[in-house]
């Protein structure tokens, strides 16, 4: 049979584009089903945190502990590579733009929660190079620990000093491993996440269910007549660095 | 090209030269195989201090890199003849820089293996997207006209037409690279010390310092090693860029001390007090700094007067004073300087890790090791066309002279 | 004479290149036998997954996926499947319930195609919960 080199070439291209469709059709079908949020699901535009400063006091640490203790942050042990998603801290530290020489012995002493806040206009969103730090539907600031690649540009944008890295692999440093939530692997950043898997099934952040006296008062800052613009109303309230234009959605009740 | 230059011209110093490279790129590959195991805890860096010398290393070679334009500008747009035999060698300078850079953002990276997602997720609202556009494309730029240029010399024709559009574009290219690396920095609304509009034009003086100084350092080399010479007005012109850049980097340096000195705000003083005096009992920068200082003065003062500057020796004291007073101020204080007041008001220091250092020595090699395979090529070309145009010559007043 | 020692390199590179499939011409290599022995399979009336299995096998890296990519990035944790069932899109809450056997469910499968899925980097096993 005569056939030209180039009709050969031709109809063997052929036949494997043709052999190599069908295990690509199953391969691109897709997902059949569909998805949906959680019936439970509570619903918010903007969530946003009021801490009403004196109330929380006595709860800090029973906070910080179910938060870091239900979402396996790790303890490393050293102030070098710690890892907090939310910490003890004082006032002269927190509100560096609003501090003199001689506050009062109360409010030098004075124990604040601080955290991830959640920003409107948060830095870390802006500077994430593969959206792995995003703004989800409901105002947090989400971490997709799937897609970040440890640049840490997050951590040099944040002004709060919210996020932490992973520059060791945590799980030997998790006391008691939480099954229902993955640990995080080295080379990732990670924070606070506003218990977003919580809110998801209904229940309230580990660290507002922590706070027995209503020290920590969760809501949507969009709803007028949710609790924290009730709060928001009603007390005088102070954010941390508010001259940087980051709209933290933290509000403190001194 | 390649096969004349390293395998048909034998030279043993060179390939032991090679050769002491690549035991340096290979340990630094062994350290980066033990970060890659261990994580980057085998690095200096803390919560606090979160960029390092990788990233600083980053910075000082994209000035590296950007500074070639110093060379092409004058000679395609101005027609200063006098570049015209070291276009390629500072273009070839950028090629072996901007890998340098990219060498240093993968092993800063927590996750390495992902770093297609900054393709697939491309974010148009971050520097550091623009960084790895431009980046590459000054790569790709400057390795198409660097490599067309030096083939069409070695055939003796002109470069195709296509090549001048690709060098008019590198232009402003190489300004964009160090401006999207300083608007890493300048946006950034928590860091006081970066939180300013002079980063960009600072990092461009400081480049067209560094680089050209560099660059006579390596004419410098050649002429010693290789045989080829860079042509004394070439230096001559290089050198004058070197003096007006350094002059006009140390204007801005000084500037930042009267805004924070004079305004008293706290958060402008903080860095330079931690970088030149010490801030709160912590003073690990201070002795660098002073040395930063000491040689910025020597270099201004054997650049500025032109008796010093065009006798070789004091030159290269100058070039190589430049460089390294502008290595530690880009290089090394200037990321961690930004980071080491933390957010809430702590001073955390940073010392490098053995293996982070060993790393860095490594890419440093392979740096070293690109430019030198390349300067190989380039000396084998001129080497060639030089002895044509002088056969030519003598050719034709032979001929004159019958 | 020089065509003679092209067409014997060329037998050697064929083969050399052929290995993978004379070398081990006739010997039995098994696929492994998954184990559905689970109690929490054993406790279920109609022992079925979330799709059928076939698809379960060829798509369930691609169904991660798109959970992966639906529960952190878009807020929805429902899975309504093809059958109209709901399930809670979890790797360590939902398909791990049922298959807690990872070595001789997922482990079985991946040592024997070499495969190597990173989840477990981050997602926890059923037996490293103290």
């Amino acid at each position: 049979m005569d056939i030209s080199r180039r009709k050969f070439l031709k109809v063997g291209g052929a036949s494997i584009l043709a052999l190599g469709a069908l295990p690509l059709r199953n391969v691109l079908a897709g997902t059949p089903g569909s998805y949906k949020p959680d019936s439970k699901a509570q619903k918010a535009k903007n969530w946003a945190m009021v801490i009403d400063v004196n109330k929380l006091e006595d709860d800090l640490e029973a906070c910080i502990a179910a938060c870091h203790k239900i979402h396996n942050v790790p303890d490393i042990g050293n102030p070098k590579e710690e890892i907090k998603w939310a910490w003890i801290d004082t006032y002269e530290h927190l509100f560096l733009d609003n501090k003199h020489d001689y506050l009062d012995e109360e409010m030098k002493n004075k124990k604040f929660l601080a955290l991830c806040n959640h920003c409107e206009n948060a830095a870390c969103v802006r500077v994430c190079p593969t959206k792995a730090t995003f703004k989800n539907a409901e105002g947090i600031v989400m971490m997709d620990f799937h897609r970040c690649i440890g640049c840490r540009y997050c951590i040099a944008a944040c002004p709060y000093g919210a996020r932490s890295f992973n520059f060791r692999d945590p799980r030997p440093y998790i006391e008691e491993i939480n099954p229902e939530f993955p640990t995080r692997m080295k080379g990732v950043v990670e924070k606070c996440n506003f218990c977003a898997e919580r809110l998801a099934v209904g229940l309230q952040p580990a660290c507002v269910e922590a706070s027995k006296n209503g020290g920590i008062i969760f809501g949507d800052l969009d709803d007028p007549n949710s609790e924290v613009r009730k709060a928001l109303a009603a007390h005088h309230t102070i954010q941390r660095k508010t001259n940087l234009g980051t709209q933290p959605k933290v509000f403190y009740i001194v | 090209m390649l096969e004349k230059a390293l395998i048909k011209e034998r030279n043993n110093s060179f390939y032991g030269w090679l050769f002491f490279l690549l035991v340096l790129i290979g340990i630094g590959m062994g350290a980066y195989i033990y970060q890659l195991i261990e994580g980057l805890t085998v690095t200096g860096m803390s919560r606090d201090i979160s960029w390092g010398l990788y990233i600083g290393q980053f910075t000082f070679f994209v000035g590296v890199a950007a500074s070639a334009v110093m060379l092409v500008l004058p000679y395609y747009l101005h027609n200063v003849k006098e570049f015209g035999r070291i276009t390629v060698v500072g273009e070839f300078l950028a090629i072996g820089s901007v890998i340098m850079c990219m060498l240093f953002i993968l092993v800063d990276m927590g996750m390495p293996m992902r770093v297609l997602n900054m393709i697939l997720h491309p974010t148009p609202t971050s520097p550091m997207f623009w960084d790895m556009v431009v980046l590459s494309g000054y790569l790709l730029l400057n390795l198409f006209i660097g490599w067309n240029v030096l083939e069409a010399e070695s055939k003796g024709v002109h470069p195709p037409k296509w090549v001048k559009v690709l060098i008019y574009i590198s232009i402003p290219w190489a300004v964009s690279i160090h401006t999207v690396t300083a608007f890493l920095y300048s946006g950034l609304p928590g860091r006081h010390y970066w939180l300013t509009a002079l980063i960009a034009p600072k990092f461009l003086a400081s480049a067209f310092a560094t680089g050209p100084a560099l660059l006579i350092i390596i004419c410098f080399l050649l002429k010693k090693f290789a045989g080829f010479d860079a042509g004394k007005e070439a230096i001559r012109k290089l050198s004058l860029i070197v003096t007006y850049s350094m002059c006009i980097t140390i204007f801005m340096v000084a500037v930042e001390f009267f805004t924070a000195f004079y305004s008293q705000v706290p958060g402008h003083m903080a860095t330079l007090q931690y970088l030149f005096a010490g801030l709160h009992g912590h003073s690990g920068f201070v002795p660098f700094m002073w040395v930063f200082a000491i040689l910025s003065v020597v270099a201004l003062v054997l650049l500025i007067p032109k008796k010093t500057r065009e006798k070789e020796s004091t030159l290269l004291i100058g070039c190589i004073s430049v460089f390294i007073s502008m290595w530690i101020e880009k290089g090394l204080s200037f990321v961690i300087g930004g980071l080491v007041e933390n957010p809430l008001g702590r001073i955390t220091e940073y010392t490098p890790g053995l293996a982070e250092i060993l790393i860095i020595v490594g890419i440093w090699a392979i740096g070293a090791f690109i430019v030198s395979v390349l300067y190989k090529i380039v000396v084998s070309v001129k080497r060639e066309t030089d002895v044509y145009s002088a056969n030519t010559i003598q050719i034709s007043t032979r001929n004159e002279g019958l | 004479m020089k065509n003679r020692n092209v067409i014997i390199g060329l037998a050697i590179f064929v083969v050399l290149i052929t290995i993978p499939f004379w070398y081990g011409a006739g010997k039995e290599s098994k696929a492994p036998e998954l184990s559905l022995d689970t109690p929490a399979i054993q406790a279920l009336d109609e022992k079925k997954c979330i799709e059928d299995t076939e698809f379960m096998r060829s798509n369930h890296m691609e169904l991660l996926n798109d959970w992966k990519v639906q529960v952190v990035r878009e807020g929805n944790r429902i899975y309504v499947a093809e059958d109209g069932k709901e399930y809670l899109m979890s790797l360590q809450n939902t398909c791990l319930e049922c298959h807690s056997n990872k070595e001789e469910f997922c482990d079985a499968c991946h040592d024997y195609s070499g495969v190597e899925p990173n989840c477990w980097t981050c997602h926890v096993e059923p037996e490293e919960v103290k």
